[in-house]
């Protein structure tokens, strides 16, 4: 992998904070923060619980509007669209897994992992038939007509994996993706995400709290109280154990 | 996106059921009882309905239904017949006596006189015997509902002989009348023939019943009838009308249904939106995820709308059903029970479940409005 790199940022947020409430109630989940997510890396947001990881993410991924600041997405700003655009930017380009996997327990795996796709407008035989066609190659195929609850923990996030690519998005968030997972498991998930980065050319952006994991990350930005304290990107092709740190930022 | 919203309903069984057994007892409770108030009302001009033949009723202009018999003089007929556009009038006797059965037992019975000549208003509907028969001394034909009453373990059949004022009568007809009010029995005879059955009063016309001459417009007869004579004429849709209008307007039996209609549909809503909320906020990370995915929140209602539209389409359905089932049961012979479904009872029913419907997906709608797609990053 090639990390060290100039390339442009597939992502770039400057100065964005995010107050919640207001007056006595105000809540600053993010205060300042400037990042860079670029395509073919797996970035990592780590830190303790509270200190604005996701909604950093929800932020990165057009579902929250910063309260100030600026959030330029393949090269768009953010800040700038409607509620209704920032959807329409979603369906389009960002791709999700979530923590509790969120599949709908009443449609099968191939069913669920279609859902974007009809969504975009596809029609169910069309979608469900490129959603097999990516489970299959996850090494689902004979799952395909399952129900969430017939599956085990990893293989429901293999589901949503599924649901999060079916589309081609440029950008995937996934939010605690291992947290639900045994150890192993979650390794194999990890491997996964990995090769769905650097293969696809995606970005691919991981909130967690699991150290296990860390040693995927390309680019990892620790937060803390609402800021990046440090960011370390790596040119890397596993550990940080063994990169080239290329990029350290501190902020005091 | 639809065939998702049903799946997401059609799933999660028990929430389904739920919801769509609230609609149905909703539509059960209002079409059930709207359609025995409709029956009742109905029981009410019955024998306005059986009394065939003539266009136009004319009675004293105080009567406010058909049971508020005011007698007209004798000579009120004679004026009614000379009235332009009237082809001919015959009297009715209507009123209550009470007849005496051989065990010495009595009984209120609604008797009605004919006109001895015509026999207009004869029952149409024959079981046994003919209404010419009621040419006969003393003969008079009996509602077999009547008969039964008076008579429980019996077969109807002629032949049979009871007393009214103390005067025999004989019964040489069975026919089939509409259910009364009272639930009295009904007893045919001719009129010379009814004014022996009763006391003797110095009035004792009840109604005229007209017809009018070929070309003539009824309306407009009735409207001469009451200028020139000062009585009241109606045709016999109006008269129904009046009666009806009088026993909604004069007994609590329109309020008393209009509670229990009320409260099936508060009820029904009630279970309904509580059972359809719940299951919206058991699948609000469902929905989301569905808005951070791309789902915008017109298509989010249009699953939800959809989704009630199918539960209120079954579960309307299946009320309906019951409803339609009580009234075959209702009106099986010897059933005394009232029930009556016009199709205004179903499109009201059916209005009223819509408005259920439309009640109880608001709330779900909104809150699935309000949320946040950053719901689905909250552990």
């Amino acid at each position: 992998m090639t990390a060290i790199a100039n390339e442009k940022p597939l992502i770039s947020c400057r100065q964005v904070a995010k107050v919640y409430g207001s007056g006595n109630a105000e809540v600053h989940a993010l205060r300042g923060v400037d990042l860079d997510v670029y395509a073919g890396e797996l970035t990592m947001l780590v830190g303790p619980s509270g200190c604005g990881k996701t909604t950093l993410l929800s932020v990165l991924a057009g579902i929250l509007k910063p309260t100030s600041g600026t959030v330029n997405a393949l090269g768009t700003d953010l800040t700038s669209l409607t509620s209704w655009q920032r959807t329409a930017f979603r369906r389009d380009n960002v791709g999700f897994v979530f923590q509790q996997f969120n599949l709908l327990p009443a449609l099968t795996a191939a069913e669920n992992a279609a859902v974007p796709l009809v969504i975009k407008g596809q029609s169910k035989r069309k979608a469900v038939a490129a959603a097999i066609a990516l489970l299959e190659k996850m090494g689902m195929g004979e799952r395909v007509n399952n129900l969430p609850g017939k599956l085990s923990g990893g293989q429901q996030q293999r589901v949503a994996i599924a649901r999060a690519l079916v589309h081609h998005p440029h950008l995937l968030v996934c939010d605690e993706p291992t947290s639900a997972l045994d150890a192993k498991t979650g390794h194999t998930i990890m491997e996964l995400l990995r090769s769905i980065a650097v293969e696809g050319d995606r970005a691919v952006i991981i909130v967690t709290h699991d150290s296990r994991i860390f040693e995927f990350a390309d680019n990892m930005a620790r937060m803390d109280d609402g800021r990046i304290v440090s960011q370390e990107r790596y040119s890397n092709s596993g550990s940080p154990t063994n990169v080239e740190k290329v990029i350290v930022q501190q902020h005091a | 996106m639809n065939w998702i919203s049903l799946k997401m309903l059609t799933g999660n069984q028990g929430k389904y059921l739920g919801i769509i057994l609230g609609i149905a007892f909703a539509t059960l409770l209002i079409a059930q009882q709207t359609s025995i108030f409709c029956g009742l009302m109905l029981q009410t001009s019955g024998q306005i309905r059986d009394i065939q033949g003539a266009d136009i009723w004319v009675m004293d202009k105080n009567v406010q239904f058909v049971d508020d018999v005011k007698p007209l003089s004798d000579g009120d007929l004679y004026t009614v017949r000379g009235v332009p556009g009237v082809a001919w009038a015959v009297p009715l006797y209507k009123g209550l006596t009470r007849s005496r059965l051989e065990d010495g037992n009595f009984q209120q019975t609604i008797l009605l006189g004919l006109d001895d000549a015509t026999l207009v208003g004869a029952p149409p509907d024959m079981m046994l015997g003919s209404v010419f028969d009621l040419r006969k001394p003393d003969a008079v034909i009996m509602d077999v509902e009547g008969y039964q009453l008076l008579w429980p373990n019996e077969e109807p059949r002629t032949g049979k002989r009871f007393e009214m004022n103390d005067k025999e009568a004989e019964i040489v007809g069975i026919c089939r009348a509409s259910r009364t009010f009272q639930t009295f029995p009904v007893v045919y005879t001719r009129y010379s023939q009814a004014l022996q059955f009763v006391p003797p009063e110095r009035k004792v016309l009840s109604f005229v019943l007209a017809d009018v001459t070929k070309g003539s417009n009824v309306e407009e007869v009735c409207r001469r009838i009451e200028k020139q004579t000062g009585m009241r004429a109606l045709t016999g849709k109006q008269f129904e009308w009046v009666t009806m209008e009088y026993f909604m307007r004069k007994t609590g039996i329109p309020f008393n249904f209009g509670i229990t209609v009320a409260l099936g549909f508060i009820v029904g809503t009630a279970i309904a939106a509580q059972t359809f909320y719940l299951f919206t906020i058991e699948n609000i990370k469902q929905y989301g995820a569905l808005k951070a995915m791309g789902a915008g929140n017109l298509t989010l209602l249009s699953m939800i709308l959809l989704q009630a539209l199918l539960v209120s389409f079954i579960g309307f359905g299946l009320g309906i059903g019951a409803a339609a089932w009580f009234g075959i049961v209702a009106n099986a012979p010897g059933s005394r029970l009232a029930f009556y479904m016009p199709v205004e009872v179903f499109i009201g029913t059916a209005l009223a479940v819509a408005a259920i419907s439309v009640l109880s997906s608001m709330l779900s709608m909104h809150r699935v409005m309000v949320v946040e797609p950053a719901v689905v990053f909250q552990g």
